[in-house]
């Protein structure tokens, strides 16, 4: 039995030791935003925090987040409000066929938590394990740099 | 499956003594739930070591820095006094994968996984840090050039873990470094890594070197002839190329879609070169 909270809501889950906490996530939970691209911790779609650190929930045990918060894709919205890095990537064009999107928001957020002025380079070094087979990466750090100006205003 | 996660290297040495079956130790995990995914390992018992506090801290000791063997690569890259004392250490625990991965990827796992190919290993090596292991019959020091004897094979007996790794005091006038060959920038496994300390005199002759390479050999090497190559000596071009040759006589590297045996020969003449370059150049500032 494990003891997280995801989202600000607490959950109570007998879980088998050897889920993963990506699969907690969408078929315990429901939560399917964070999706499961490489399943090996290089391509970052199923990027989330846990306690406020992004990690790979692919590789991560959901065993791990016993007694810790965990925030997906999905807390990200403040009811109809979209978080302002999911704005960004809608203004600016940081997606196409979206599969890596709740990855890449999830850790654009991260990286504007940790240097809420990120300079391009320090963008690029952050999200370097956050593949994206369609933009070309040039929308997505628009997109983070459009969202750190929303957050400066 | 079972999980388990205690609080004291006694609880964990207990746990792992008492496993009958695969046993094995959980840090980050980002090399062993890619292999529990993989069915490469399918372990009976997890001993999850993240909430030892041994393993968990970077302390002074002695003059010298103790780092637990689950403290992660960001939490490395943000101590900056241990960053300003082992340069090559932490850059080299920065470059395993992503910003994700760093946030679980610690220098006990990376060890323990057992690759040639582990980049904190040559800069470890390099830096003489020693393991202290904790097991059934007490805890005990080991060089980390001794933990890993092969792929996949370490040195540790039944029911030991790590527990953190020693860096040894800084003198004056010293400093390290760490390169890698990728064939991309960056989230790639070394072609070849090298890990160079160098400490130097007044005068700017070195006075100490270790020199260690990585993903040449079944394990990554210790090259004492390297070393010797350039002690005593101002690094000048002629030591550079000493240094450079008893780097590539040491290797006995693997020929794969990567890199051929020639290749990783001759790169890692060229990365010793260059990191011995860049740990003199730190060592003559300080």
């Amino acid at each position: 039995m494990i003891r997280l909270t995801v989202n600000g809501q607490a959950h109570e889950l007998d879980v088998p030791s050897y889920r993963t906490l990506l699969d907690c996530l969408r078929y315990d939970l429901g939560l399917t935003g964070s999706k499961e691209g490489c399943g090996v911790g290089v391509c970052g779609a199923c990027t989330v925090l846990l306690d406020g650190k992004m990690i790979s929930s692919c590789i991560a045990l959901a065993v791990f987040a016993d007694g810790r918060e965990v925030t997906t894709v999905e807390g990200l919205a403040e009811d109809e409000r979209l978080h302002p890095v999911q704005q960004a990537f809608m203004d600016a064009g940081g997606f196409q066929c979206g599969i890596c999107t709740p990855g890449q928001v999830v850790a654009a957020k991260a990286l504007l938590d940790a240097i809420p002025h990120p300079s391009e380079a320090e963008i690029k070094e952050w999200m370097l394990g956050n593949l994206c087979r369609c933009t070309g990466y040039y929308k997505i750090v628009e997109s983070i740099q459009a969202a750190a100006g929303q957050a400066r205003a | 499956m079972r999980y388990e996660a205690p609080e004291s290297v006694q609880g964990a040495v207990a746990l792992l003594a008492a496993a009958n079956g695969d046993a094995r130790v959980l840090a980050g995990g980002t090399d062993l739930l890619v292999q529990m995914r993989a069915d490469v390992v399918e372990p009976e018992l997890i001993v999850d070591i993240k909430r030892i506090r041994e393993t968990r801290a970077v302390t002074q000791e002695n003059g010298g820095w103790r780092i637990g063997a689950a403290v992660t690569g960001a939490e490395l890259k943000e101590h900056a006094p241990l960053k300003q004392a082992w340069p090559g250490v932490v850059e080299a625990a920065n470059l395993i994968g992503s910003t994700q991965v760093q946030g679980r990827a610690t220098l006990g796992g990376n060890l323990c996984n057992g690759s040639p190919a582990a980049d904190s290993v040559p800069a470890l090596i390099a830096a003489g840090a020693v393991a202290k292991l904790a097991g059934p019959h007490g805890q005990r020091d080991l060089p980390v050039e001794d933990v890993m004897l092969g792929p996949r094979t370490l040195a540790l007996r039944p029911g030991e873990f790590v527990v953190s790794f020693l860096l040894p005091p800084r003198p004056p006038r010293s400093a390290d470094a760490y390169l890698r060959f990728i064939p991309r920038t960056e989230m790639d496994i070394a072609v070849v890594g090298a890990g160079v300390s160098i400490a130097v005199d007044g005068a700017g002759t070195i006075t100490a070197a270790r020199v260690s390479l990585g993903a040449v050999a079944p394990r990554v090497l210790l090259v004492a002839e390297a070393a010797q190559a350039i002690i005593g000596s101002r690094l000048d071009d002629a030591a550079q190329e000493r240094l450079a040759a008893a780097a590539r006589a040491a290797c006995r590297p693997i020929d794969d879609k990567r890199g051929t045996t020639e290749f990783r020969v001759d790169v890692a003449g060229v990365l010793a070169r260059r990191a011995a370059l860049i740990a003199m150049d730190r060592a003559r500032t300080r």
